[in-house]
């Protein structure tokens, strides 16, 4: 029963890494960089929707719209600003902008918000008891779940059968190739942003739902590791950043449970490695060679 | 000046001890690489002389450059043997390669940007100056003879195209075409057999072009390596090149001298399209 | 020597050490007359420690090209190693210096084993993929360190991990104690001993860079295929480079551990990776006289402007930024270009982003 009670932990909290890895992997595919500040997005949606909910009193769900709103504008202007200006540097100067725009997000939130933790107020009240009382599931558990499902089911179809979707992939094959053909290049990038921060903020609330310590380093350590659920799966991957979320979740509360809680991200990085060194493209991913 | 093991250049004219037997000094077999199915390049045969100046011409698109990556082992072909100098560089990586006796140059310039001239000519060669990381950092006598000794090298080496006053300059901020000569420098200085140039005279003016002809020749000369080139300003090739192999789609579609590749049917073909028969 | 005569990298470099031998002298004079205030001289050695984090950082991230945010793991790698080193020494040598320099070998080798294990697997990585495997690499030292236990006694050394369950005889003395981090340390820190190392680093930098290995270094950074094409082995330059910048930071880690009474494993987090980055490219990528400035600079001045220091670290956070976005943006570039040519006026012009290792 414990087992079972582990792995729908593990499910759980890969859902949320999957959804976190999701912005990474397109963002990625797209724009080939690692946006480092996507975990502070996290954090900053989170706080949004625990001001308005629990501050505010707003309606739970109002208050996740709110914060997906935020985010989104967010994360448009964080490219605006920062990387767009950037788009034809060496590929250290983005990663060092990308790291210099996470701190700022940081330590921004350190001084509006201040450091002391606040209790984030689950936005799913409850749990469900099964086997006899034997296991006891909360909601919130379930929700992420269903959420992380119903956003990859509904992202695969978008960027498969719509217009944009297409744009998106033809930007993420060649950027040049898809200007030419009419495609905006600028735009398609900033909706990439757009989507990926939304879905950041969706991922902050259903993190702090379920572990609801809320403090301005909160999305640093989730961001990384759905980073590396991201390579896990395969970069540019969108059914990838699932699997390796989800792998990964289960190995982090595994290795919590039977292994030891303090090295419990020292073995989550050993996989990360691991992952990287075996097979450099991912599960999912494919090989992108240069060009000679 | 002592210049064993070293090779001739312009100013000191003397000559190498080097083989010169007639045996070929490439010799590629079937040599092909698919990529996802698509065979980029496919049952490739050339032999290039010891001193010989050999083209390889076709359309754009045509495989050209990748023939050059397999020779380099940028890429490992999938099909064939290539024999350098009777060896068999199977198994090779691009450093081996080089080692064996093939330098290159890059059809979209590749040259150490942010270092000066005369450092770029010094990377080419890195595997000739023999002092060890130790003796660098503590600055042993070993580490300054070397290095005097590679600058005088390297300076030798641009004075083949006059580049000597240029060595400090950064590569990077170099003109187009001096770019491209500073590439060719920097590949002989790797003391190669086989020297491959990827469209020496792109990008560069008649004149330009006319006196890059006469280098090359003078590099064969002096140097008495095999030149494999790429190129497609066909008075250059037709000037300098002894045999001419054309490529295209992968296959080569026909090979001979200047006077044989300009009368064959096969290549105007290629060249122009075929032409509407009835 | 003559300044004229020498070429323009020996000159640039012969200022450096210049730079940091007058600071030096200036320092000594000032504290042998007292000018000099008690939290300064507190972090005097701190300085000399970053420094040297600053510098060795900068031969990975501005020579090689790489970036590395592990670079605290060794510094805490050295740090540990050094300290415990130090303390079996400390028993049968009484030369406070000498156990030093030997503290120093000992956490430098091992930060630079250290690195090699990590070098050789990652080091085929390179780019965003490097740096996301240098900072896991970086926590996982921290989070070994974080549940090593260590003690000494008559017997040797002790280990254990997790929980505490050394055992020791009565004369035992636990050094490492997990969360709780380095015990009892030996203050033997001493500015003279991190003026020594930062001119040792320099050197050792400096000989490098300009040496055929140095050359090849940056041959790789600019372009690594063509690096292949002329017969340079690109893994084995990338991992001397890493493992050299490794076993700088493991001593940085020894000269920092024994300023301080204890240290804690957290003290060498993604933080103090960032924090010497943010050194690296606000002095120039490639510039170890600016990264030396910078790390002196934001070392000793949110001290001096502590109503300020909640700020600090958005501070830094925009520098990176603008930093990079003033180094790499051409419309960015120009403008800044033409008025820092007019603030500087009279000096050279020095490139921003330090395109050859020097200075």
């Amino acid at each position: 029963m414990e087992f079972l009670f582990n792995l729908i932990s593990g499910i759980s909290l890969g859902s949320i890494y999957a959804i976190i890895a999701l912005g990474y992997t397109m963002v990625y595919g797209i724009a080939k960089m690692l946006n480092f500040a996507h975990g502070d997005v996290i954090m900053v949606g989170a706080y949004i929707c625990f001001f308005a909910t629990a501050r505010y009193g707003l309606n739970p769900l109002l208050g996740v719209l709110l914060s997906m709103v935020v985010c989104t504008v967010l994360g448009i202007v964080i490219e605006r600003l920062a990387y767009k200006p950037l788009r034809q540097a060496p590929a250290l100067a983005v990663l060092i902008t990308a790291i210099g725009m996470s701190y700022f997000l940081q330590n921004a939130a350190q001084l509006l918000w201040t450091s002391s933790p606040k209790v984030f107020p689950s936005v799913v009240k409850g749990s469900v008891k099964l086997f006899d009382g034997a296991l006891s599931v909360s909601f919130v558990t379930i929700v992420t779940i269903l959420v992380c499902v119903i956003i990859m089911v509904a992202l695969v179809l978008f960027v498969n059968k719509t217009r944009i979707g297409k744009s998106m992939r033809a930007v993420s094959e060649d950027k040049g190739a898809a200007q030419l053909m009419g495609i905006n290049v600028n735009s398609t990038i900033s909706l990439t942003f757009a989507i990926g921060s939304a879905l950041a903020a969706i991922a902050g609330v259903l993190l702090c739902s379920a572990y609801p310590t809320l403090v301005p380093t909160t999305g640093a350590m989730p961001g990384i590791k759905a980073f590396t659920a991201a390579v896990f799966g395969g970069i540019g991957s969108i059914p990838g950043a699932l699997i390796g979320g989800i792998l990964l979740g289960i190995i982090e509360i595994f290795a919590k449970a039977y292994i030891s809680t303090q090295l419990s991200d020292a073995i989550v990085f050993a996989v990360l490695i691991v992952v990287l060194l075996v097979k450099p493209t991912g599960l999912l991913g494919k090989k992108v060679s240069e060009k000679v | 000046m002592q210049m064993a093991k070293m090779v001739p250049i312009p100013s000191t004219g003397l000559l190498t001890e080097r083989d010169l037997g007639t045996a070929p000094i490439l010799e590629a077999t079937h040599l092909g690489i698919e990529f996802g199915g698509l065979k980029a390049v496919d049952d490739f045969n050339i032999t290039v002389g010891r001193t010989e100046i050999a083209g390889l011409i076709g359309p754009n698109g045509a495989g050209k450059t990748t023939v050059f990556n397999l020779l380099t082992k940028v890429y490992q072909p999938t099909h064939g043997t290539i024999l350098l100098d009777g060896k068999d560089t199977h198994g090779m990586n691009a450093i081996q390669v080089n080692k064996a006796g093939i330098a290159r140059t890059f059809q979209n310039i590749r040259l150490f940007n942010s270092l000066t001239v005369e450092e770029n000519v010094k990377l080419g060669l890195h595997n000739h100056t023999h002092y060890s990381t130790l003796e660098g950092i503590l600055r042993m006598p070993k580490y300054w003879q070397e290095e005097k000794r590679a600058h005088e090298r390297a300076l030798e080496l641009l004075s083949i195209f006059d580049m000597q006053d240029l060595a400090d300059h950064k590569a990077g901020s170099l003109p187009y075409g001096a770019q491209r000569r500073l590439e060719i420098v920097r590949a002989l200085a790797t003391e190669p057999k086989l020297l491959l140039l990827d469209e020496p005279a792109a990008g560069m003016n008649p004149s330009e072009t006319a006196e890059l002809m006469e280098n090359i020749r003078k590099i064969r000369d002096t140097f008495q390596i095999a030149i494999l080139l790429i190129e497609h300003d066909m008075q250059l090739v037709m000037n300098i090149c002894e045999g001419i192999a054309v490529l295209n789609y992968g296959k080569i579609i026909a090979k001979g001298t200047p006077e044989e590749i300009q009368a064959n049917p096969q290549v105007i073909e290629a060249y122009l399209g075929k032409k509407k028969e009835d | 020597m003559n300044l004229k005569t020498m070429n323009k990298t020996t000159r640039s470099n012969m200022i450096t050490y210049l730079m940091v031998i007058v600071a030096f002298v200036i320092v000594q004079v000032m504290m042998a007359g007292g000018n000099i205030s008690s939290s300064l001289k507190g972090q005097l050695v701190p300085i000399c420690a970053y420094i040297v984090m600053a510098i060795s950082l900068n031969l990975t991230v501005g020579v090689l090209g790489e970036l590395s945010l592990g670079h605290a793991g060794f510094m805490s790698a050295g740090a540990f190693s050094g300290v415990v080193a130090a303390q079996c020494f400390s028993q049968n040598i009484n030369n406070p210096v000498l156990v030093l320099i030997l503290a120093m070998i000992v956490g430098g080798i091992v930060a630079a084993i250290v690195g090699v294990l990590v070098g050789v697997p990652v080091l085929r990585l390179s780019g965003d993929y490097l740096a996301i495997v240098t900072l896991a690499f970086g926590e996982i030292i921290k989070g070994i360190v974080n549940n090593l236990f260590v003690g000494l006694d008559s017997n040797g050394l002790h280990f254990c991990m997790i929980k505490n369950t050394l055992e020791m005889d009565t004369d035992g003395k636990l050094l490492i104690n997990g969360p709780m981090g380095l015990l009892g340390i030996p203050r033997i820190a001493t500015f003279t001993m991190g003026f020594v190392l930062i001119m040792v680093c320099l050197i050792v930098i400096f000989n490098l860079v300009n040496s055929k290995s140095g050359r090849a270094i940056m041959a790789l950074r600019d372009n690594k295929i063509a690096a292949q094409s002329v017969g340079i082995n690109v893994t084995n330059y990338k991992l001397m480079a890493f493992v050299i910048s490794a076993a700088m930071a493991g001593m940085a880690g020894v000269l920092f551990a024994t300023n301080f009474s204890t240290v804690v494993a957290s003290k060498f987090d993604i933080n103090t990776s960032i924090l010497v980055l943010v050194f690296v490219v606000l002095g120039g990528l490639g510039n170890m006289r600016g990264s030396i400035i910078a790390a002196t600079v934001l070392t000793v001045l949110p001290e001096m402007l502590r109503e300020f220091s909640e700020y600090r670290m958005l501070v830094y956070a925009i520098v990176l930024i603008v930093m990079m976005l003033a180094t790499n943006n051409p419309t960015l570039k120009n403008a800044l270009g033409s008025f820092g040519a007019k603030v500087t006026g009279i000096f050279k012009k020095k490139p921003a982003k330090g395109d050859n290792a020097n200075g």
